[in-house]
């Protein structure tokens, strides 16, 4: 009860530190530390709260202490925290990988990261549709900035046409999205997702409007047919950015997906089937993209789509073991991506290019970067002892529980479509710098020796969530635990929804 | 139903303009868009009430005072929204796959 009063803390310290640190100058130090001493503190504020909510406890504060159904609240459950920890964890190591690359220079480097953190912490802690639709904006507005601090040198123009289609698609979505509200408003009179709690299951209307706000939030989570943006924005920015965007933009559109469909339709198992057959043409179409990419970064932006179709097959199963096993797939995942990307991000920060032909000589120069890869790609494939291996297995044993056979199938296929895309990266990173550069390509093979070692600073950041995963592979149990914990308050949305009206 | 058709109207027109290869035509398109959508959010409220909210106006009478809010914060996002977007669409160099290719395009060197 308590606690809970600390929650808009969340939101609000971010925000006024990105303002404090928006007049420092170009690389002042003070601003770094004022960035990296936050975000370690919102790491922190995340595993308090995940110790806090983990008997299924909900913590809910009445912003501004108005009443209930006038107050617009923040509310933390264990879902809501575990994913406050994640996004923490990745915005700290994200930012000091972007400290130490290209972005960091930028004047604007240190508040944009805290005004997008701000603007995460709030769209997972609102308990309020069109509050949603505001911090989504709060984070995308930052974003924008960021999308065009690539390098000065190169990219510069590449990053503008990537960062024209994100802005134009990001502000479609949330047009439509704001449709949403305005007919859910409309038709329920509320916006507030405790006072919808199983609205949608009642009234034909109200399902009809959520479901434009859920389609507008799918098409943000990158879902099949509307992937392309992501594959083609994302690459375009520094693998900095890169890294950050992938851990937080879609996977709070996913948050939300879970959050309201669980709240407003109550696991309504009528429209199942629609999700199944989406998230499983996503897991398909995201891994075949991959196929026929030749650039590191953009194979990675596929396989994000992919994997997102697994994420989302959690909440369309909506069993207790289903959405369990999606939980712990997109905490997983967002763990793993982000060290993928970082780790082929240093190796494109020192060649000064991301294409798989341009790369020699990786694993002789930097070992430890190669494993924290190699490890990385076996848990994003789902080969044993890494948390990828659990996250899979649950799923695809859920996804048979509940009958469905084919999104079952479709997963173990991905999987194996997934290891051989992984390995056409692995194969650039450990080509031996002699190797087919000899009698036709003279040029290139002069180049390639003058090309640095990664070295250990930029190695640290993928290496250390390369053992995380490791780490949540051995001890599944716990992470397991607490996703489960989390889908039994999605499950019986009653605690959330007596918090929030309190 | 004058709002209904208004909010049409103004659909059609986003969707048209957003259809155009040139990126400024496309920022106008959205304008359009949050236009209809913000006539949307008054829709949600009623408006046959016009009463001022408080002040002790009945009920009955007075105005929803909560879509006005939400149009209110929707037209400052997307005021916020356009203007980057009018700063990509004049950034960048000519020739880039925003330039409509049938007109000759009025200024060949874009100001950065």
């Amino acid at each position: 009860m308590t606690a809970a009063v600390l929650l808009p803390l969340l939101v609000g310290l971010p925000l006024g530190a990105a303002g404090l640190t928006a007049p420092a100058r170009a690389g002042a130090l003070w601003a770094r530390v004022v960035l990296l001493v936050l975000l370690g503190a919102n790491l922190l504020a995340g595993i308090a709260l995940v110790v806090a909510t983990s008997g299924g406890e909900v913590l809910a504060e009445p912003v501004g202490a108005w009443p209930a159904g006038i107050a617009i609240p923040f509310a933390a459950d264990a879902l809501a925290a575990l994913m406050l920890t994640v996004t923490g964890l990745l915005a700290l190591v994200c930012a000091a990988f972007g400290l130490m690359t290209g972005p960091g220079a930028a004047r604007l480097f240190p508040p944009l990261v805290l005004a997008l953190v701000g603007g995460v912490n709030g769209a997972l802690l609102t308990a309020d549709l069109f509050n949603l639709f505001v911090f989504i904006e709060v984070m995308l507005l930052p974003s924008y900035g960021l999308l065009v601090l690539a390098r000065r040198r190169q990219g510069t123009m590449r990053a503008v046409n990537g960062t024209r289609l994100y802005v134009a698609f990001n502000l479609f979505v949330s047009t439509v999205f704001l449709a949403g509200v305005a007919l859910v408003y409309g038709s329920a009179g509320t916006v507030n997702l405790g006072e919808l709690a199983g609205a949608a299951q009642e009234s034909g209307t109200v399902a009809a409007a959520v479901g434009i706000c859920l389609a507008a939030l799918s098409m943000k989570a990158a879902v099949v047919p509307v992937h392309g943006w992501l594959a083609r924005a994302y690459p375009s920015t520094s693998p900095a950015v890169t890294a950050l965007f992938s851990g937080l933009h879609t996977k709070v559109a996913i948050y939300a997906i879970y959050r309201i469909y669980a709240v407003v339709f109550d696991g309504e198992a009528r429209w199942l089937w629609i999700g199944v057959l989406l998230f499983s043409a996503t897991m398909l179409v995201g891994v075949l993209g991959a196929v026929g990419e030749n650039t590191m970064r953009s194979i990675l932006a596929f396989h994000m789509v992919s994997q997102i179709g697994y994420i989302l097959l959690g909440v369309a199963l909506f069993t207790p073991l289903g959405l369990a096993a999606g939980i712990f797939y997109l905490l997983h995942h967002m763990i793993v991506k982000a060290s993928l990307f970082l780790s082929t991000g240093a190796v494109e920060e020192r060649h000064g290019t991301g294409e798989l032909g341009g790369i020699r000589g990786v694993a002789r120069r930097d070992p430890l970067l190669v494993a924290a890869f190699g490890v990385a790609a076996l848990s994003l494939a789902g080969i044993p002892p890494f948390s990828g291996f659990v996250a899979k297995l649950t799923l695809i044993l859920a996804a048979l529980d509940a009958g469905q056979v084919a999104a079952a199938v479709v997963a173990i296929v991905v999987s194996l479509l997934t290891l051989l895309s992984m390995i056409k990266i692995w194969n650039a990173l450990v080509r031996s710098p002699e190797e087919d550069g000899g009698p036709a390509g003279g040029g290139v093979a002069v180049a390639a020796p003058a090309v640095p070692a990664v070295g250990i600073r930029l190695t640290l950041p993928s290496l250390v969530l390369a053992a995380v995963t490791l780490g949540l592979g051995l001890g599944a149990e716990l992470l397991y635990g607490l996703s489960a914990t989390a889908a039994a308050g999605l499950l019986d949305t009653g605690g959330y929804v007596e918090a929030v009206l309190r | 139903m004058i709002l209904a058709l208004t909010i049409g109207i103004l659909v059609a027109g986003a969707a048209y303009l957003m259809l155009d290869r040139s990126y400024l035509r496309a920022v106008l398109g959205f304008l359009l868009l949050g236009h209809a959508v913000n006539l949307l959010l008054f829709a949600a409220g009623g408006t046959q009430r016009r009463g001022e909210p408080l002040d002790g106006t009945d009920p009955a009478a007075a105005a929803d005072p909560l879509p006005q809010a939400f149009v209110l914060t929707a037209i400052v996002i997307a005021f916020a929204i356009t203007i980057v977007m009018l700063v990509l669409a004049v950034t960048g160099r000519a020739g880039d796959d925003t330039a409509d290719r049938d007109r000759p395009a009025e200024h060949p060197e874009p100001r950065r």
